[in-house]
Formats: structure tokens, sequence, C-alpha cells
């Protein structure tokens, strides 16, 4: 029996600094997650009580975030970034070697509980992968050397606040620089300019400068804002969305690493134009090593009067910003899930209607937004409409910053105006070779050679910034296998399609790529990923059978040159599976195995 | 004014008021769309996805799309009727669905929807998951075999019984209905057979005990008139608990 010792203290330190309410227990659980690798049996009780929630719930919310566990992991608990781009980087080859030196099996911690390694989704590193977690601090490039060193960091019992500080030195890469990123302005820039020229007028410039949502769905910033507004209620909020799930996206880790300002700046403008006193900016649990950074520029900007009560010197205008941990969850991107986290519970989407503008975070108006959006609105109350609008199309307005990665020479982060080629952003980061790219992640769109003339924009390719290149020796079955796991471990289970049709889905993936599968199979992929799309409650289950649908229609030899042959055949091997029988029996003559028609 | 609002479902005029989903409007109006997570009783929740209907090309759940003048409602094209039996077909692969050795059977109302969609066959591989059977309460027990996560008893132990005896853990395919009890167990919480939550279950998950087949199979809800006509089980036998029986 694991010994968890003073969790009443440290569950009474949490309740004091939280103020015992419901909504803040997802982070309650973070934290106690953090301190002890397992949120303690007792700690459920002691929340149960103190929050007056249903512990049956609490655990709901537990076994919801991929992060939080009710059975403690090892002391060191590990996880290997498993995207597709860490695979072709070799993550899988590294976290078998790492296992063996280890003496440890993924998914299960060491009998003595040092460590525990397993996979984790795509953690937003990819240009510089392999990566992994460590109790949640990321590790960038790894190779065998790194591997064998943190093997023996473990094994040796270092802290990890004692390893060598360069495999937590994660870059920003930034290689095109456009509007936002050659920003050098100062701090209250945009807030002095809605001082100046009032919120009619900052309001009617972003109007006019086009600006859509930068996290994929594109709504128009200035539209969302004012029926925020016109909402009516009391009370408002401004809710920042970081959690970067989508695989292949790290845009946003670079921004909050780098233009921090400029995002809560953003935040700050939306709060003196829709009358918002409260703001959250709710951060992926695999971007925990920015929580700190960002809290010092939180706290630098109350100091200097561009955060807090009355800013600027302005009576009345009064906004603070609380940074909100997620857990590993990539249904939280999707902005009513996001909101239900932030309120502490499972992120389960909403229902549609009514919109987050109207009813979101505690049923008030809420403004979601990408981090990206934020930052340019920030600048566009500055630079104005004009200068947003000179570049990029008509539809789609101003730059995009992608992150790119996978097979090309230079990944990393690149900011374009929209209506850039992929074959221009191709020749750019070095990879004219590839035979396609994976435009806007695991749920976007797979665009083969002879389409590389399309565009960047919402009105062609739409992104939320994730550009993965594959090269022409790779498989795009592995790729298309990656997402649909991904899926499958990512749904939130409310959805009937999603929930079992992904899943039906990724074992008839597996089928195709064990070499079993018939004609018939991808006539079921097909419909199965065809009633996913059609009845899904929310944007992931619609989007989640896309890699199978694209690949089916534009790369069907990926398909075709892995499939047994004849209509139908079974997902196992059929004589294998009586292995146990003829065990059993002590038979092993030619009768006791199916006979192998050749 | 509100009166007079009407939308067309499969041509046919149905009236609405202010506020009204299609489900809504639909149910007074006695024409059926097929559900499962829906009761009237309750907030609509959309999640079985079943009550799916096509308008202008778009698919919606009906019980969580309001009401609007001139919709033009499609609920029974062969389109809607593939797509709610593959969602069907779906949840009967899920689970461990043995409707020949269920009590439920004939009353059941998974059954009798797919029946009312023409479902012969679950079609899909079947999951075949290890769920375990929960008899330690003295009236109910709960067999976990059959729950298609509809929440219908964790929304009626919230919203009516003020219990919270059932929640929803777990994610994606391993989300699972669990019971708030120090043991997890049914008998260690609070549930009573009078609960709200005892009564709405709409497939044979939550089932009394001491009692069986006191109705005999072909006298059963659905074994006279389809599901199109007779409506939820859970409505029928909130009628037999106020007839005494």
């Amino acid at each position: 029996m694991q010994e968890f010792g003073n969790v009443d203290e440290f569950v009474g330190q949490l309740m004091a600094g939280g103020g015992k309410h419901p909504g803040q227990l997802l982070q309650y659980l973070y934290a106690l997650q953090y301190r002890y690798s397992c949120i303690p049996p007792h700690a459920i009780e002691l929340l149960a009580t103190q929050l007056q929630l249903p512990a049956a719930r609490i655990h709901g919310v537990i076994e919801f975030y991929s992060f939080l566990h009710t059975t403690p992991r090892g002391a060191y608990d590990i996880l290997f970034s498993d995207s597709i781009t860490d695979h072709m980087l070799g993550s899988r080859e590294l976290l078998a070697e790492f296992c063996r030196l280890l003496g440890v099996q993924p998914g299960e911690p060491r009998g003595d509980g040092r460590v525990s390694v397993d996979v984790t989704s795509c953690t937003g590193i990819c240009d510089q992968g392999p990566a992994l977690l460590v109790n949640g601090w990321a590790v960038a490039r790894l190779d065998a050397d790194r591997i064998e060193a943190i093997a023996a960091l473990i094994e040796a019992g270092t802290a990890v606040a004692d390893w060598p500080r360069e495999f937590f030195d994660i870059q920003d890469n930034i290689l095109r620089r456009d509007l936002l990123l050659n920003d050098t302005g100062g701090a209250g820039a945009a807030l002095q300019a809605l001082r100046e020229r009032g919120a009619d007028a900052v309001l009617e410039a972003l109007d006019a400068s086009g600006l859509r949502g930068r996290g994929g769905a594109g709504f128009k910033t200035a539209t969302k804002w004012r029926f925020c507004c016109e909402a009516n209620a009391q009370q408002r909020y401004v809710v920042c969305n970081a959690d970067e799930g989508e695989p292949g996206t790290f845009k946003d880790r670079v921004l909050l690493n780098s233009y921090a300002d400029r995002v809560f700046e953003g935040m700050t403008l939306c709060a003196g134009l829709i009358g918002a006193s409260e703001g959250f900016l709710y951060l992926r649990g695999e971007y925990r090593y920015l929580q700190a950074p960002l809290d010092a520029v939180l706290e630098r900007r109350r100091q200097d009067g561009l955060l807090g009560s009355s800013i600027l010197g302005e009576d009345g205008f009064d906004f603070d910003i609380t940074i909100h941990m997620g857990a590993g969850a990539y249904i939280c991107g999707e902005e009513s899930a996001l909101i239900e986290s932030l309120e502490g519970k499972r992120g389960v989407p909403r229902k549609r209607p009514p919109f987050p503008v109207t009813n979101g975070y505690r049923n008030l108006p809420t403004v979601v937004n990408n981090v990206e959006t934020f930052m340019a609105a920030a600048r566009i109350a500055v630079d104005g409409a004009d200068w947003f609008r000179a570049v990029g199309t008509g539809e789609s307005t101003g730059t995009k910053v992608l992150s790119i990665s996978g097979d090309c020479s230079r990944p990393g982060i690149y900011e374009y105006p929209f209506g850039v080629s992929i074959a221009q952003i191709l020749e750019d980061c070095g990879g004219t070779d590839a035979q396609a790219v994976q435009v806007a992640g695991a749920a976007g769109s797979t665009v083969p050679a002879s389409e590389f003339g399309r565009s960047i924009a919402f009105e062609d390719c739409a992104t939320a910034g994730s550009l993965m290149v594959f090269g022409p020796q790779r498989d795009l079955l592995d790729m298309v296998q990656n997402f649909a796991h991904f899926f499958v471990h990512e749904s939130c289970g409310f959805c009937t399609p999603c929930r079992v049709g992904g899943a039906l889905l990724k074992d008839l993936v597996d089928k195709v790529c064990a070499g079993r599968a018939g004609d018939y199979d991808l006539q079921e992929m097909q419909a199965i990923g065809d009633l996913m799309r059609n009845t899904s409650h929310c944007g992931l289950g619609t989007t989640a059978a896309n890699p199978v649908l694209e690949t089916l229609h534009k790369f069907p030899e990926i398909y075709k040159q892995r499939l047994a042959g004849g209509d139908y055949g079974p997902a196992f091997d059929l004589d294998a599976a009586l292995e146990e029988a003829r065990a059993i029996t002590g038979r092993d003559d030619a009768g006791a195995h199916l006979k192998v028609e050749s | 004014m509100s009166g007079e609002q009407t939308f067309l479902l499969d041509g046919k005029e149905i009236p609405f008021r202010d506020g009204d989903t299609i489900m809504d409007a639909a149910l007074r109006a006695k024409a059926y769309i097929p559900h499962l997570c829906h009761n009237p009783e309750f907030a609509p929740h959309g999640s079985c996805r079943v009550c799916v209907v096509d308008i202008d090309g778009s698919n919606v759940s009906a019980c969580t799309q309001p009401a609007a003048p001139g919709l033009n409602v499609d609920n029974s094209s062969t389109a809607i009727t593939d797509e709610r039996r593959a969602l069907l077909q779906m949840l009967f692969v899920e689970g461990n669905h043995i409707c020949p050795g269920c009590e439920k059977s004939g009353a059941c109302q998974l059954q009798a929807v797919a029946y009312y969609t023409n479902m012969l066959a679950p079609h899909f591989t079947h999951f075949f998951p290890r769920r375990a059977l929960d008899a330690s309460h003295p009236e109910i027990a709960i067999d976990f075999n059959r729950c298609i996560l509809c929440e219908l008893c964790v929304r009626a132990s919230h919203d009516v019984d003020g219990k919270d005896v059932f929640a929803i853990s777990g994610r994606g395919i391993g989300s699972r209905l669990v019971i708030n009890s120090p043991s997890g167990k049914l008998g260690d919480s609070t549930f009573s057979a009078t609960d709200k939550a005892a009564h709405v279950c709409p497939v044979g998950a939550i089932l009394p005990k001491n009692k069986g087949y006191e109705q005999p199979i072909g006298k059963r809800l659905y074994d006279q008139q389809p599901i199109s006509v007779v409506g939820d089980v859970a409505a029928h036998e909130q009628e037999g608990d106020s007839h005494g029986e």
C-alpha cells in the first residue's frame, strides 16, 4: 500500500489558494498529480467533501485527462511524444532502447516505482524532436546519447531540476518573419490606441482588417467580439485558446514564449472592447514549462498598469488574466470543450447553439480566440486595417504563422502572407522532394504533389498552422494509422459515431497495415468515415476520418498494395488463433492446423 | 403569433412554439423521429445521434436543433435511415446485447428502434467488452453490458432525485457508467428503486430484481406495435407504476 504524505495539508493549501471553487477542480487535480504522481484516494475524498462534488464525478474528471492517474506513475514519469513526425525521427526505436536500458515495460511503472514510460499525443516540439515529457517538463532533440544520459540520471536518482539545462532548451526556430513576427513595439501600444481612438474606432478597424480566427475555423473576429458585446449580461469573459493539440502544430508555443506581451495585450484589448473583467489563458499541459514565464509576464504587466484594476489609469477598466492548465486532452482545443474544462469538468463539447459568445464560461458571454488571433488584433489596433489588409488574399487577409515539420531540411516557424503556395513553402523549408504534405494536422487534408500549387488560405487549404512534410521514402499509410490511433485516444466518447465509429475505423486501418484487408474493408472504411463526418456531435468527430477518407481518395495505391486479395478475410490469423487449442490438446500434427491455400 | 409557426417534416407541416427543438415539435405532433438518449422530461443531450435528420443537405440531431419557420426536415429518406441503422449497429457491437437472454427484450428501445430501421444484423465487428454485472443492490441490478451511455440515469439522478448516484468516467471508447459510492457498487450507494433514475433506462441495463418475465415475450410493449406508434418505454413504465403494476 503506497503511503502519501501530508495529503490533508496539501489539499488544505490548494483550497486556501483556489477559494474552494468546484471550477478549480482540474487545477487542484493537476497540482496533486505532480505532487504525488497520482491523485491519492484520500485526496479525492477531501475534494469531494470540500467542493461538494460527488466522488464519482471527480473520478470521471481524472479518467478523462491523460495526464491524471488514480494509481501512481513512476517517480520519473516519462512520456514520449507519439506524433507521426516523432516516429519519422526515430522516436519508437529510442523508446524501445530507453525501456531496455531501464528494464521497464511501456505503460507499467517499474517494480521499484522509480520510473514509468509511455507515449503521449504530439507534444508540439515536432521541429526539434523526437521529444518527451519528464514529469510534465519537455525535453527535445532526443538521440541515443541523450536517452542514455537520461536513463543514467534516473538510475542515479538525480532530481529533474538538476538535470542538464540544455535538455530542456526548446528553441523558437523562427525562420520567416512577416507582419506579426517582425514586431518590435513596446508593451501597452494597443491599449494606448484603444484609449486614444476609442472602442468604436478600434472595433471598426478590426472589422475592416478582415481578421478571421487563426484557430482554423476562420470566424470573423470583429463579428465574434460584437456578438459577445451585444449579448445581454452583467459579466463577460475573454479566453485565449492555447490548447495547441493538433499534431504538428507548435506556433503558439513560440508565440507564448517570445510574444506573450502581444497575446495578453490582445486579450486585454478584447476585454476593453467587450467589457470583460476576467480572462483565462487555457494552456495545454504539455507546455507546463511555459507556465512560470507567462505568469511572470502577467505580473510585470500588472506592475506596469497594463493589467489589473484601472488599466492605464483609466477608471473602470479592470481586467486580469489567470492561466489554466490543461491535462492531456486534445478535445479541449474545441472551444466549448475548453470552457467545460475551464469549469473543472470533463472536456465534452457542448451542444451548439447556443454558442460561447452568448453562453460560454459560467453560461455567460465569452470570447474564445486563438493565441495568434489575439496577437494580430493587438497589432491591428496599433497599425490599422490597411496595414493588415495589405498582405494576404481578399478572403484571407494578413499573415499565417505556420509550424513546419517532417521531411524537410529547415523545420521551424514560418510566417507567410495568406495565399502563399505550398510549393513556395516547400522550397523555403527544404522539402521540395515531398510526395505529400499534411495541412492542418491529423484532422486536416493530405495534399499530393500534384496539388502543391494550392495555397494556404481559408478559401483553399485552411489551417491553424500545422504543415507536415512527407518525403518520397515514406509510406503514407503509417501516417493514416498514427492519426487513426490518435483520434481513438482523443475522442471524448460522448457521441456514438466518433466513439464507436472511430474505434472500428482504427481496427480496419490496422487490418490494412497487417496485410489482411480486402476490397470490402476499404468500402467499410469509406462508409464508417462518411457516417462519422455526417453525424458526429462536434468538429473532432466530423474530421477524425479525414486522413482515411482523403487518402482513400487521393492515394488509393497505398491501400491497394497492402490488400490481401479477395473480397474479405478475417482480421486475425486463423491458424495462429488455434494455438491455444493445440497447446491444451498436445497436438501439433497437420490435422491440427488449418490448411493454407496458396 | 408563435403558435402559427411551422416547419416541414417529411413534407408534413409541423407547428412549433418558440424555444422548441425539432424533436419537441415532432413529439407534440405525434410524428416519430427515432431516438434513444432523448426523453422529453430532461434537457436534450444529443449523444446517441439516432435522431439525425437532414436539413438542406446538413445532418443535425433533431433533439438539439432549434425549430425554425420553413425548415424542410428529412426524417425518412433512405440515406437517413441507413445512417441511423449504422449508428444502432455500432451501439449493438460496442456492448454485449444478447436479446434472447435479456429480460428487457420486447420492451427495449434499442431493439425497437433497430426493428424500426430494418436492422437485421449487427454488421460491424463485435467488441465483446468485458463488463461486470452489479447485483449488489437489493432491488435493482445493473448490467453494464447493455449500457449505451445515454446518460438518462445520470441526468435523472442529478436533476430529479438530487442524488448523483451515476456519473460517466473514462474517455472515448473507454467511456463507462460509474456509480457514486465508496465501493463503486450500487448496493453501497443511496440508490432506491423508487428513484426516477431507476425508470428511465431505454435498454436493459437497469432492471428491477426479484421478478422476471411477468409479461411474457410476445405480449410486450413493442411486440404488438412498432415504437413509432407506442413511443418511449420510459413513458409506459411510469404509466405502469401509476397504475400500481
